[in-house]
C-alpha cells in the first residue's frame, strides 16, 4: 500500500478526534517551542559574552592599585595611587610584554553650543586604542607628540559625540571639558557594554598627560587609576603575571612578607569564565525543555495505546481484508509521527516567535540557527519513531481474530 | 470414451484433514485448562460449491469458519488452500491470502464507521497495491453493479442494514477472490432483504462461480445451497450433498 494513502489515513482518522490531537499534540508544542527558545536564548547569550571579550583585547592583564598598609591601618584598593606612569613603563619593558596602556580617569562636565553632558574622562597614551581593540569610526587617534606637549586633543566614544554634537560631524570641532577648550580629533566605533554592564561608547579619551595636568589632575603627579597589560600572547599570561608582580614589589620596595599593594588582574581568564557559565546555562535550559518534549512523547504514547485499544476492532476488520503487519504497523506509527512533525512545525514557529518577542524586549541578540531547527526536527521525528512504535507493534501483532471478536 | 463424456470433477479448493482446535484458558486457581472446540474435521470443498454450515451456538462452526478464512490457525491437523499447506505460510502471505483469495462477509457487516460506501470498497484493492484513483475507480463501478452507485459518499450509518450487507459484499468481491467466506450474513437482516442477499450469493455462485461457505442457523436460508454440513460439539454430523434445488 502506497505510503501517501496510509498517511492520509493517518491525517484522518486524526482530524476525527480533534480534540484529542490537539492535546496531544499541544505537548509537542509547548516542549518544541522551549527547546528552541531556550536554545536561542543561549545561543544569544554566548555571543553577547564571546563579543564582549573580543571588545576587551586579548590576552590582557589590568594592573591595579592595591590595598596598602600604614601604620596599622589597612586602605582598600585603589584608595591609595601607588601606580605611576613611570611603573607602566617600566612593565613595558619585560620580555613577555607585548604593551602597556596606563590608565588615568575621572568624570567631567563637557559642553559644546548649548548642549552639556557629564561623563568620564579617559586618558591615555596611544597604546590604549590597540591593547583594548578599540576601532576608529572616523578621524583619527592622538599621537606620542601630543602626549608629550600635553595638548588638548580629544577622541570621542559615540555615544558621548552623539549626546553632545547630535547630528552635527565632531571632527574639527572644538568643545569644553570642565571649561577648558578641547579639539575633537577621533570617533570611536561603537563597542556596547562591558562585562560590569558599563556603557564603554559614552567616554572621552584624551592623551593622558593632559588629563593629568589639565583635568584630573591631583597632588600626586604621575599617577594612575590603573595599566592594561598586553603579554605576547596568550600562552604567557602567567609568566607575565609572574614578571610584573616581581618588577613591581621591587619598584615599591615591598619587604618580603609584606603585602602587594596592586594587583595584576587576569581579564580573560574572567571572562572565559563568563562564557562558559553562558555554556553551561544554554544547555541546562535546553536539557529542561527537552524534558518537556519527553513528557510530550509519553503523552503520545499514552493516546496512541488508547487508540489502539479503541479501534481493535477495526484492525481486526482490517486484517481480514487483507492488511498485513507492516500496514498496520505503518498506520500507527505514521498517526504519531504526523503528531509529532505537525507539533515540531508549529513549535519552532511559535519558539522563533517567542525568540523574536524576547530580543525585542531586551538588547540581547537572540540567535535561531538551522541547525536549531534540525535538532528540534530529529528529536521530534525520533521521539514519534520511539514512542509510537511500541503502540504500532502492539495493534500489528493482534491475532485477526482475537481482534475481530473485540468488543 | 465414456471417462471423457463424464464431466470433469472440479478442483478441490479446499481441504481439511483430521483438523482440531482447542481454546488455552486460565481456571480459577491458574492452571492452564485446553478447552477443546474441534475435533478431527475433515472435509473437502471443490471450486464453485456453494456450501452452509449449521449448528447451534457453541457448535465450533465459526472457529472452522475462522481457521477456513487465514484469521486463525489450528491446534493440530492439515488445511490446504488451492493446494497450499496454509500452516506453512507466514503472517505477510496469509494477509495476502485474505487479500486476494477470500472475501469476509459479516453477520455485523464490518463496514469502517468512518469510511463512505466507496472507502469501504476501496480498501482491499488499496491493500493491494493499487493506486488510490484507479482504486476508487473500480470501487465506483462494483457499487453501480449492485445498484448502490449514488449511495458513493454515505457513511455506513447513513445506510439500511441491507445496504450495509450489499457493501460489505461489494468489499469482499473486489478482488475477485475465489472463496466467499459469509458468516450469517442475513442474522442481522429481515426476511425480504435476507432474501435478496441469498438471491445474490446463488447469482454469485452460479454466474462467476465463486465459492461460498455460509454460516446460518436459519433452515431455509441453508436451503440455498447445494451442500449442507451440520456441525455439532465440534463434530460433522450430517455433510450431504442436496440434488437440486
Amino acid at each position: 500500500m502506497n505510503l501517501l494513502v496510509i498517511i492520509g489515513e493517518a491525517l484522518r482518522a486524526l482530524k476525527l478526534n480533534r480534540l484529542r490531537t490537539g492535546l496531544t499534540m499541544l505537548g509537542m508544542i509547548i516542549g518544541v517551542a522551549a527547546v528552541v527558545l531556550m536554545l536561542s536564548i543561549g545561543q544569544g547569550a554566548q555571543i553577547n559574552i564571546n563579543n564582549t571579550i573580543a571588545s576587551m583585547g586579548s590576552h590582557l592583564l589590568i594592573v591595579v592599585p592595591g590595598a596598602t598598609s600604614s601604620g596599622g591601618l589597612r586602605f582598600g584598593s585603589g584608595s591609595v595611587r601607588t601606580l605611576t606612569i613611570s611603573d607602566a613603563q617600566a612593565v613595558a619593558e619585560l620580555p613577555s610584554i607585548e604593551a602597556t596602556a596606563p590608565v588615568i580617569s575621572g568624570i567631567a562636565q563637557l559642553s559644546y553650543s548649548a548642549n552639556n553632558w557629564s561623563t568620564s574622562i579617559t586618558g591615555v597614551t596611544p597604546d590604549y586604542f590597540s591593547v583594548s581593540n578599540w576601532e576608529l569610526a572616523d578621524g583619527s587617534i592622538f599621537a606620542d607628540a601630543d602626549l608629550r606637549s600635553a595638548i588638548r586633543v580629544a577622541v570621542l566614544g559615540s555615544v558621548t559625540a552623539e549626546n553632545l554634537f547630535g547630528n552635527e560631524d565632531p571632527i574639527g570641532k572644538t568643545f569644553r571639558i570642565s571649561n577648558k577648550p578641547f579639539l575633537v580629533v577621533g570617533i570611536l566605533a561603537v563597542k556596547g557594554q562591558s562585562l560590569s554592564g558599563r556603557d564603554q561608547d559614552d567616554n572621552v579619551f584624551v592623551p593622558i598627560t593632559t588629563a593629568q595636568r589639565q583635568i584630573l589632575g591631583n597632588q600626586f603627579p604621575g599617577s594612575i587609576n590603573h595599566m592594561l597589560v598586553q603579554a605576547k600572547s596568550s600562552d604567557t599570561l602567567d609568566e607575565a603575571e609572574a614578571e610584573i608582580t616581581q618588577l613591581l614589589r621591587q619598584r615599591h620596595r615591598i619587604a618580603d612578607k609584606m603585602e602587594n599593594d596592586f594587583t595584576v588582574r587576569n581579564l580573560t581568564a574572567l571572562a572565559t569564565v563568563a562564557s562558559t557559565t553562558a555554556k553551561v546555562m544554554a544547555w541546562m535550559l535546553g536539557s529542561i525543555a527537552s524534558i518537556s518534549l519527553l513528557v510530550g512523547g509519553i503523552g503520545i504514547m499514552n493516546i496512541m495505546l488508547v487508540s489502539v485499544t479503541e479501534r481493535t476492532r477495526e484492525i481486526g476488520i482490517r486484517m481480514a481484508i487483507g492488511a498485513s503487519y507492516r500496514i498496520i504497523l505503518m498506520q500507527f506509527l505514521l498517526e504519531a509521527l504526523v503528531i509529532c512533525i505537525l507539533g515540531g512545525l508549529i513549535g519552532v514557529a511559535l519558539g522563533i516567535g517567542g525568540a523574536w518577542m524576547v530580543s525585542q524586549s531586551t538588547d540581547m541578540p537572540i540567535v535561531v540557527t538551522f541547525n536549531m531547527i534540525g535538532l528540534a526536527f530529529i528529536f521530534v521525528t525520533a521521539i514519534g519513531i520511539f514512542f509510537g512504535f511500541y503502540p504500532a507493534r502492539k495493534a500489528a501483532a493482534l491475532k485477526p481474530v482475537d481482534a475481530l471478536r473485540y468488543e | 470414451m465414456s471417462v471423457v463424456n463424464q464431466p470433469a470433477p472440479n478442483p478441490i479448493l479446499i481441504q481439511i484433514d483430521r483438523l482440531c482446535k482447542s481454546y488455552e484458558l486460565t481456571d480459577r486457581s491458574g492452571e492452564l485448562i485446553s478447552q477443546p472446540v474441534l475435533f478431527d474435521i475433515s472435509l473437502t470443498i471443490n471450486q464453485g460449491e456453494f456450501i452452509a454450515i449449521m449448528g447451534h451456538s457453541g457448535s465450533g462452526k465459526s472457529t472452522l469458519m475462522n481457521i477456513l478464512g487465514c484469521l486463525d490457525t489450528p491446534t493440530s491437523g492439515n488445511y490446504w488452500l488451492s493446494g497450499r499447506n496454509v500452516a506453512t505460510m507466514n503472517s505477510n502471505e496469509l494477509a495476502h491470502v485474505r487479500n486476494q483469495n477470500i472475501g469476509f462477509v459479516f453477520q455485523s457487516f464490518n463496514l469502517l464507521k468512518r469510511m463512505t460506501a466507496l472507502e469501504n470498497i476501496a480498501i482491499p484493492l488499496l491493500y493491494a497495491g493499487i493506486g488510490r484513483k484507479e482504486s476508487l475507480k473500480r470501487s465506483q463501478a462494483m457499487l453501480d453493479l449492485i445498484g448502490l452507485g449514488k449511495y458513493r459518499d454515505h457513511l455506513p450509518n447513513q445506510l439500511s442494514g441491507g445496504q450495509q450487507q450489499r457493501v460489505a459484499i461489494s468489499r469482499a468481491l473486489i478482488n475477485q477472490p475465489q472463496l466467499l467466506l459469509a458468516d450469517e450474513p442475513t442474522g442481522n437482516l429481515d426476511t425480504q432483504t435476507s432474501h435478496d442477499i441469498m438471491t445474490l450469493f446463488t447469482q454469485l455462485n452460479r454466474n462467476q462461480g465463486i465459492t461460498i461457505v455460509l454460516i446460518t442457523h436459519e433452515e431455509d436460508i441453508a436451503t440455498h445451497a447445494q451442500r449442507l454440513i451440520r456441525l455439532k460439539d465440534g463434530r460433522i454430523v450430517q455433510n450431504e450433498v442436496k440434488l437440486s434445488n
